[in-house]
C-alpha cells in the first residue's frame, strides 16, 4: 500500500532553474552552535527554560527543509554543537569551519558572536539566533551577520505601540540586577520616548530588603510611587518579576518580561498555520516551542529557502539573495518575512501574550512607515550604522 | 383540485424528515465550534446547527449529493454524514489531521491532505479501505482531482509546491514550485488549466495542466491595504467560464478576475478573514466563509455586489451547497 520507496525515483523537477541539480543531490550542511548557560538561582523556578532551547528549532527546520528537498534533490544536514562552557564556543565553531561548514546558525551571546566572527575567515554566512542585543543592530554591527532573533528594541517597541493604543501612557519601570535586565529596561525607556510615554519612576529590585517577608508584603510598598497606568518589568531570567502581577500598590496591569509580554514566539500563537508548526515541534521535542527555538528555526529555514530559490550553496550568493527583494520567508506570523538590508535583521511581527492567550500582535494598526509597517519595530535605517549588504 | 393522498403524506413525511430537501441548502463548517451551520438558500438564514467531530475544516459532497464528507481534523478522521438524516454514519480512516480533500469523479476514491504528516491518504469511500498513502511536502493542504480523473493535485504549504499525483498508480509524477504557502487548487471545467493560490506569496498561479508549467501569475492591489495583508486562499471559477473569484484572507476582500484575460475587474468587501467560497446551485450567488467575523457573505454574481451577511458559528471554514 505504502508507496514511499518509489517516491524518490518518481519525483522529477519542473523548474528549469534547478534542473542542473537533478542528477546528483545537492548536499547542504548547516552548523548550529548553542550556548546553554546556567541562569543562576531565581526566586521563581517553576518553569525553567529548557536546556535545548534553540537546538530543537534548528532540528525541526532541517526536517522541514528535507521534506521539501526530497522533491528538489537537496539534502540538508545539521551539525549541532552545544556547550555550557563559554571558552569552548570559538574552538567548536572553528572545528565546524575546518570540516567545511560555511553556513551557521548561532544561538550565542553578543560577546560570543563577536569572538566567533573575528576568528572565522570571511567565506561564511552567520545568522544570529541568540542575542537580542540592540547595539548589534546599531553601532556595534558584526560584519556580514544576519539576525533571525529580534532585537530587544523590536520587542519593547511592539509593547509600547500596544500600550499607546490603549492610552496607557504613564509607566512604572522595574528592573532586575543583571546586565540583561538593564538592557531591557534601557530599551523600554527608548521605546517610551519614541512613542511618547512617560516613565513615572525607574526602580531596581535589589532584593536586599527584609528576606523574612514575602513578595506579597514587599511588592506593594515597592510599587508605591506616583500614579501609573501600567507597570513594566525588566527581569529577563524571571527572578522576581513573576510576583509583580496582582501585588502592585495600584490596581494596574503588569507587562514586560512578565505579565503580558512581547515575545518572539509562544505556544498560544496558533493563527496563520502556526498550529501546524506547534504540533510538529511538540512531536519532535516533547515540549512547547519558545522564542529561541523559533529564531533558530527561522535561521535554518532562511538558509534553506535561499538554497531552494537559487540552487546555490555559496555563502556570498545566498547572502546577496537573502538581502534582495526577491527573498521571502513564510514563517507562521501571518505575512512574509524579509531581512533589513542595512542591519541584516529579520523583520517580523511580535506577538503580545500572557501565559494562556494571545492578546495582540504588533505592529499596531495606525503605526505607518514608508517602506513597511514592520519597520516601526526596532531600529530604522537612519538609526543604524550597519551596512550588512556592503560587508564581505 | 384532486391530490392523490399518498403523495400528500409523502410530501408531509418528506417535510418532517428532511426540511432542507426542498430549498437549496448550504453547509458551513465552523472550525472552533465543532459544528456545521445549515443555511436555507431561499431565506438566506441558518435553520439548523449540527454537532460534528473536532475542528471541522474541509467539507465535500458525494457526487449524488446524498452524503457529506467532513474533515474532523482534531478527531483524526473524515466523517460521513447522511444528508437525509444529518447523522454521522461512518468515520473513514483518513490518516492524522485531515484538512482538505477531493473526491474522484468515480465517486469512490477520496484524496485527503494529512496536514501534520506530510501525506496524502487515498481512501475508498465504499470499503473504507486506505488505498495508498503518498508522501508529499510539509503541510499538505489544497487538494483537487482533475475533471477527467487523471490527476490529483496537492499543495504543500511550507514546501510551496503543487504535487501531481497519477490517480492510476498513485505515484508522484511531478512538482511545480509556486510562491510561498500554496493553499488551494481549482481545475477549470475543461480540466486544461489549474488555478493555485499562494497565501504568503500574495499571488495566484495559473498552470497549464498539459505541461504543468505556470503560464500566468496574478497579483492583487487594494487601495489602503498593505500588500502583505492581501493573502489569496480560496479560488472559485464560475460555470460559464467568465469569472474567477479569489478570496483574499485578512484583506477582507474577494477579487473578481476575468477568467480569460486574467484581468482583475473588482474587489468586493466581505467579512473578516475570508478563506473559502462556493456558488449556489443556480450560480446566482457566491457564499464566502469569513473566519474572524464568524459569518458568511453572499455575493450577487450578476451584479458583483455583496448583498447580505449571515452569522454562523465560530471560525467558519468550508462551505458546500446543494439543491
Amino acid at each position: 500500500m505504502n508507496k514511499l520507496p518509489r517516491l524518490l525515483s518518481a519525483a522529477t523537477l519542473s523548474i528549469p532553474l534547478l534542473a542542473s541539480a537533478a542528477t546528483t543531490p545537492l548536499e547542504i550542511e548547516i552548523g548550529y552552535i548553542g550556548f546553554e548557560p546556567d541562569h543562576g538561582p531565581v526566586l521563581s523556578n517553576i518553569l525553567p527554560e529548557p536546556a535545548d532551547a534553540g537546538l530543537k528549532g534548528a532540528e525541526l527546520a532541517i526536517n522541514d527543509s528535507n521534506t521539501t528537498g526530497r522533491f528538489l534533490k537537496q539534502h540538508y544536514t545539521l551539525h549541532a554543537r552545544s556547550t555550557d562552557q563559554p571558552d569552548q564556543i570559538v574552538p567548536m565553531t572553528q572545528a565546524l569551519y575546518d570540516q567545511g561548514i560555511r553556513l551557521m546558525v548561532l544561538n550565542l551571546t553578543r560577546e560570543q558572536l563577536v569572538a566567533v566572527e573575528a576568528e572565522l575567515p570571511d567565506d561564511v554566512l552567520l545568522i544570529n539566533a541568540g542575542s537580542q542585543d540592540n547595539a548589534l543592530r546599531t553601532e556595534q554591527c558584526i560584519p556580514g551577520m544576519l539576525h533571525s532573533m529580534p532585537s530587544r528594541a523590536m520587542l519593547t517597541d511592539a509593547l509600547a505601540q500596544w500600550l499607546m493604543t490603549k492610552r496607557w501612557k504613564r509607566w512604572l519601570l522595574l528592573e532586575g540586577q543583571t546586565p540583561e535586565d538593564r538592557a531591557y529596561a534601557d530599551s523600554v525607556a527608548r521605546s517610551a520616548q519614541r512613542m511618547g510615554a512617560v516613565i513615572v519612576e525607574r526602580k531596581q529590585w535589589s532584593f536586599d530588603t527584609d528576606l523574612r517577608r514575602t513578595a506579597q508584603k514587599e511588592l506593594p510598598p515597592f510599587t508605591q510611587t506616583d500614579e501609573y497606568d501600567v507597570v513594566v518589568v525588566a527581569d529577563e531570567r524571571g527572578d522576581f518579576g513573576e510576583y509583580v502581577p496582582f501585588n502592585t500598590w495600584y490596581p494596574r496591569p503588569v507587562v514586560g518580561t512578565q505579565g503580558m509580554s512581547p515575545v518572539v514566539w509562544h505556544r498560544v500563537v496558533e493563527a496563520w498555520g502556526a498550529a501546524q508548526l506547534q504540533s510538529r515541534f511538540e512531536k519532535l521535542a516533547d515540549r512547547w516551542m519558545n522564542g529561541r527555538d523559533y529564531a533558530s528555526w527561522a535561521g535554518v529555514r532562511t538558509l534553506a529557502e535561499a538554497v531552494t530559490q537559487t540552487g546555490e550553496t555559496d555563502p556570498a550568493a545566498l547572502k546577496q539573495f537573502i538581502l534582495s527583494d526577491k527573498f521571502q520567508l513564510g514563517a507562521f506570523k501571518g505575512r512574509k518575512l524579509t531581512y533589513r538590508d542595512w542591519s541584516g535583521q529579520l523583520r517580523q511581527p511580535i506577538p503580545l501574550t500572557h501565559p494562556r492567550a494571545l492578546v495582540s500582535q504588533s505592529p499596531q494598526a495606525g503605526y505607518l512607515h514608508p517602506v513597511t509597517d514592520l519597520d516601526t519595530l526596532g531600529f530604522d535605517q537612519r538609526e543604524s550604522q550597519c551596512s550588512v549588504k556592503g560587508d564581505s | 383540485m384532486y391530490q392523490p393522498p399518498f403523495l400528500k403524506s409523502l410530501l408531509i413525511a418528506a417535510m418532517l424528515a428532511t426540511p432542507a430537501a426542498h430549498a437549496a441548502t448550504a453547509y458551513v463548517s465552523n472550525e472552533k465550534d465543532n459544528t456545521l451551520s445549515v443555511i436555507d438558500l431561499d431565506t438566506m438564514e441558518v435553520t439548523k446547527t449540527i454537532e460534528v467531530g473536532e475542528r471541522p475544516r474541509g467539507i465535500a459532497l458525494s457526487k449524488d449529493h446524498t452524503k457529506l464528507y467532513i474533515c474532523a481534523s482534531d478527531s483524526d478522521t473524515v466523517q460521513v454524514m447522511d444528508l437525509a438524516t444529518h447523522k454521522i454514519i461512518a468515520n473513514l480512516p483518513s490518516g492524522e489531521d485531515p484538512e482538505q480533500f477531493s473526491l474522484h469523479p468515480d465517486n469512490r476514491r477520496l484524496y485527503i491532505s494529512n496536514e501534520d504528516d506530510a501525506l496524502v491518504t487515498v481512501v475508498d469511500t465504499e470499503t473504507h479501505e486506505v488505498l495508498a498513502q503518498i508522501e508529499v511536502g510539509v503541510e499538505p493542504e489544497g487538494m483537487a482531482v482533475s475533471p477527467d480523473g487523471r490527476w490529483a493535485v496537492n499543495t504543500s504549504e511550507t514546501t510551496s509546491m503543487l504535487h501531481w499525483i497519477d490517480t492510476e498508480t498513485h505515484d508522484l509524477i511531478d512538482n511545480t514550485l509556486v510562491d510561498q504557502r500554496p493553499r488551494h487548487v481549482e481545475f477549470t471545467k475543461e480540466g486544461d488549466i489549474l488555478w493555485a493560490s499562494s497565501e504568503i506569496g500574495g499571488t495566484v498561479s495559473v498552470v497549464d495542466v498539459a505541461t504543468r508549467q505556470i503560464i500566468h501569475k496574478l497579483t492583487f492591489q487594494i487601495r489602503g491595504i498593505h500588500p502583505d495583508k492581501i493573502q489569496p486562499v480560496g479560488v472559485k471559477l464560475s460555470a460559464d467560464g467568465r469569472y474567477a473569484f479569489v478570496a483574499l484572507g485578512p484583506s477582507n476582500h474577494v477579487a473578481v478576475v476575468d477568467a480569460k484575460t486574467y484581468e482583475v475587474l473588482d474587489y468586493l468587501l466581505v467579512g473578516r478573514r475570508v478563506w473559502h467560497m462556493e456558488f449556489t446551485p443556480d450560480q446566482k450567488y457566491l457564499l464566502t466563509t469569513n473566519g474572524v467575523s464568524g459569518d458568511v457573505s453572499v455575493i450577487d454574481v450578476d451584479k458583483l455586489k455583496v448583498i447580505k451577511s449571515i452569522k454562523v458559528g465560530r471560525y467558519p471554514w468550508g462551505v458546500v451547497t446543494l439543491d
